[in-house]
Formats: C-alpha cells, sequence, structure tokens
C-alpha cells in the first residue's frame, strides 16, 4: 500500500514541463516523460525521437496514422512544419555526443549520487539481459537528466534508495527527480528536497525515502 | 549495373545455415516483412539475426514463423524482449530465450548501432563510454553464461570506456519505400531508421523496395544509401499493418 497519496501521472508530467525552457531540444522516455508531450504543445521545445526524428509532433490518430511514421515507443506521430528524419546512427550521435538538452526518463530507482535504474527488472527472471534500448546512451550523453517517477513503489518501499538494487542504467548522472510527492534536486552533497504535496511534512517525505534529505531554505509546495 | 532479382528466392541465394543476417527496422517500422516471410520459406537454419530496436516484435507473424521453424540460434539487439512481462512469459520466443535454446545478445542502442557503422566503414573496434559503471562493463550482455566474455576498459580523458567491436553481417535484410535497379535507396519517414547502417555493414545487401524506378529517376541529392552498399534489389508491393495493435 502507497501511503501517501500524491499528484496523479499527468500531473507529474506537467511539473517536468515547467522545468523544460523554450529553445531546448528534449527527449522523452517511455511511461510518465511521455506524458510531458501533452504539456508542450505551444511552446518552442524541439522534441528528439531516437528512431530518427527531430520535431515530432503529437500522437497520430485515425486517419493521420502512418504505418511509416512512429516514435521510439512505437507510437503513431504526426508530422509537422520543420519535422526532420535521419538514420539511427545520426539520431545516436546527437544523443551520446552531447546535443540534446533535456532527457526525462523513468526510473525503478535512483539514488543520492545520481545513479539510476531503468532497465532490467530482475523480477522478469532473465539474468544479465533486458531491453535497454537507447536508455543508456541517452542518460549519458543528456546534458540534463530528470527522473519522472513514482516517489514508491505499489507497495510502498522507497524507490528513491541508498544503494541501487537494481541493475544501473548509468552512474551520477541524475540532476532531478520529480515525483508524486516531491522535486529532489541531487547536488554534491546529497538529495536536497525543494518541492512537497500540499498537505506533507518534510518528515512524511523523508518516511518513503531511504537517503537522509537535505532541505532547501526555499523548500515550498510543488508549483504548477 | 542491373542488380534486380528476378524472384525472392533468388534475392535471397547463398543464404545458408549458420549465416548472421541484420535485420533492418524499428519496432514495426522499416522491416523488410517479405524478405522475411520468404526466410522462413529458405528455412536456413541455426541464423544470427542482427537486429537494431526490436523489428521482430513489430513483426510478430514473422517472428512467430522463425521461431515454429526453430531458425533462430541467436538474436542481437538492444531490445529484443516483448515490453509487456506478461506476454513475453508467454510467447515461444521468450521461452527459449528464458532455456538457453536461443542466445539473445544485447548492447545499447547507440552502440550497436555503431558497431554495423563500423563494420561498414572499415574501423574493427572503438571505445565507447556508454555503459560504464554498469553490468555491461563486466562482460557482454547475454542469458548464456559461457558466452560472456570480459569487457576491455580503457580511461580516456578521466571517463571510463568499453571496447566495443566491429558486427559484420554475411546478409542484411533492409526495406526501403524507393529504389533504382543499381541499389540506390531512399527510405520513407521514420522508417529509415537502422535500414542504412546495415546495408552498409553487411557483406551481401538485399533491399526490398515498394518502387523500383530506372536509374535517373532517384533525385541524386535525396539518395539516402548510395547503390554501392547494395548489391540485390527486390520489387514488393506495399503491405498494409495496424501499428496502434502491437
Amino acid at each position: 500500500m502507497k501511503q501517501f497519496e500524491g499528484l496523479p501521472r499527468e500531473i507529474i508530467a506537467l511539473r517536468v514541463s515547467r522545468e523544460i525552457e523554450d529553445n531546448s531540444y528534449v527527449n522523452l522516455g517511455i511511461g510518465i516523460p511521455t506524458l510531458i508531450s501533452n504539456w508542450l504543445e505551444g511552446r518552442d521545445v524541439i522534441l528528439q525521437s531516437e528512431i530518427g526524428m527531430l520535431k515530432t509532433g503529437s500522437i497520430a490518430e485515425g486517419e493521420d496514422i502512418d504505418q511509416d511514421l512512429i516514435n521510439a515507443s512505437c507510437q503513431p506521430v504526426m508530422e509537422v512544419p520543420g519535422s526532420v528524419y535521419f538514420d539511427i546512427c545520426e539520431s545516436f550521435a546527437m544523443i551520446r555526443g552531447g546535443h540534446v538538452d533535456v532527457t526525462v526518463m523513468g526510473a525503478f530507482q535512483v539514488n543520492e549520487r545520481g545513479d539510476f535504474a531503468s532497465w532490467l527488472n530482475p523480477s522478469r527472471g532473465l539474468k544479465g539481459i533486458g531491453n535497454v534500448g537507447g536508455s543508456m546512451d541517452l542518460a549519458f550523453g543528456a546534458k540534463k537528466l530528470f527522473i519522472a517517477m513514482e516517489h514508491t513503489t505499489n507497495d510502498g518501499s522507497p524507490k528513491i534508495v541508498g544503494e541501487l538494487t537494481y541493475p544501473a542504467t548509468a552512474r551520477k548522472k541524475v540532476d532531478k527527480i520529480f515525483t508524486d510527492l516531491a522535486v529532489i534536486e541531487i547536488i554534491p552533497e546529497g538529495l536536497l528536497l525543494k518541492e512537497i504535496y500540499p498537505g506533507l511534512s518534510v518528515q512524511d517525505i523523508q518516511s518513503v525515502t531511504e537517503p537522509k534529505l537535505l532541505v532547501s531554505r526555499d523548500l515550498k509546495e510543488i508549483e504548477l | 549495373m542491373n542488380k534486380i532479382a528476378a524472384s525472392m528466392e533468388e534475392a535471397l541465394a547463398g543464404i545458408e545455415d549458420g549465416a548472421i543476417i541484420a535485420i533492418g527496422g524499428f519496432f514495426a517500422a522499416g522491416v523488410p516483412r517479405l524478405l522475411l516471410k520468404a526466410l522462413i520459406d529458405k528455412g536456413a537454419k541455426d541464423l544470427t539475426l542482427a537486429c537494431g530496436s526490436g523489428p521482430l516484435l513489430g513483426a510478430q507473424e514473422e517472428l512467430n514463423g522463425l521461431v515454429k521453424n526453430g531458425q533462430i540460434k541467436k538474436m542481437i539487439d538492444s531490445y529484443g524482449l516483448f515490453r509487456s512481462a506478461t506476454k513475453g512469459a508467454q510467447h515461444p520466443f521468450e521461452q527459449q530465450v528464458r532455456s538457453g535454446k536461443i542466445e539473445l545478445e544485447v548492447y545499447p542502442m547507440g552502440t550497436l548501432c555503431e558497431k554495423y557503422r563500423m563494420a561498414g566503414a572499415g574501423i574493427p573496434a572503438f571505445y565507447v563510454p556508454v555503459g560504464a559503471g554498469t553490468l555491461l562493463q563486466e562482460s557482454t550482455s547475454t542469458n548464456v553464461e559461457e558466452n560472456r566474455k570480459k569487457k576491455e576498459t580503457r580511461v580516456i580523458d578521466g571517463q571510463t570506456c568499453l571496447l566495443e567491436y566491429a558486427l559484420k553481417p554475411d546478409f542484411a535484410l533492409v526495406h526501403a519505400y524507393e529504389g533504382d535497379s543499381e541499389g540506390n535507396l531512399r527510405y520513407r519517414k521514420t522508417a529509415r531508421n537502422f535500414n542504412h547502417v546495415m546495408a552498409m555493414a553487411a557483406h551481401v545487401t538485399i533491399a526490398e523496395v515498394e518502387n523500383l524506378v530506372a536509374p535517373g529517376e532517384l533525385d541524386p541529392d535525396s539518395v539516402h544509401t548510395p547503390g554501392i552498399f547494395v548489391q540485390r534489389v527486390v520489387k514488393v508491393n506495399r503491405i498494409t499493418f495496424d501499428i496502434t495493435n502491437l
């Protein structure tokens, strides 16, 4: 059981969207990050899709669906004025080469050093292999890496942990964590709690977070 | 030059048991489905299918056929397992991966595409920082334990990097929207993905094209894959499928 009710997934996505500056190239991973695109419409932000597309449009429906036009999650998407296509090596040159400004990914676990795990769920029972996809490349190359996820698992266990128990995707890369309960920045000293869900206390957040939290002097309610 | 194969049989000539075959496509986009169907008919066994990002998850009929025929010995991919663990657990492909009958070797997508590009560009190995500090730094990521080779690493500019080798397939099966009889190819939208780099990489590249044209009909400034990388071209009809139902 989850101990606290927080923001719905769509609203975590909205909060992350506020953190993305105009004129950014952005890559959004699977899960909550995918929902962020709904909040970026009309913003001067260009979405990179690792399948080989810049300026990825919204999800296509009905007559607009084109079987040759999908995003990296295999969802049909729209072409918009200024969209471009390219091959996979060029796409990963953008990603690995540090040309993407902001990458947002989901995670099973994050620790206070900015390591995170997202690619291999040991409960699947396939030892040493998983669907890594572009996750390690994206994490490595991101100028800024945000994690958007639920604060705990469905059974209430912390996902922000002292040591990862799931295999790491990358080390020392995460800049900020956005959850249903809090916004936490990773600084050299550890986890800096910056925003909390209205009505919850620092102690509440600490009770579902393994490492000791540092509390920002400007601590406030999650801003939407 | 005329690279047109008159039939699928002619297009796939020379593919023998044990071949390493690159398969273009990214999930459902740009998968050479008709060449795959012909490969099932041909029945070559012990194949290593060198993929990029789950083309056989986007072509499940073809995956089912290959598995049913027992043609796959090994798959190389960045995203080879079903997204849904529940669906995967019930699928014969994943059951055979679980039992070790089929080997699945996994690379980060950007490393994998570069392994193909390096093969095409004549560079035998390269150092890449992606995967440092993860399981991938320790050994090859594969379900077959005895095939896990220790990774060589080197610190470059303070960053641990992994040594990765070029991956040169015997054949590549690619899908293009247009092509001419000399093998020049153009892809459509996100169906380009791995097709170009796999065409570069393989000893023999076989392209299925939806529109076959004469030399001179493609705008020379807009060719994606120059014909030097393509050995055979076969005309196919465009097949339509529901990408929302995967």
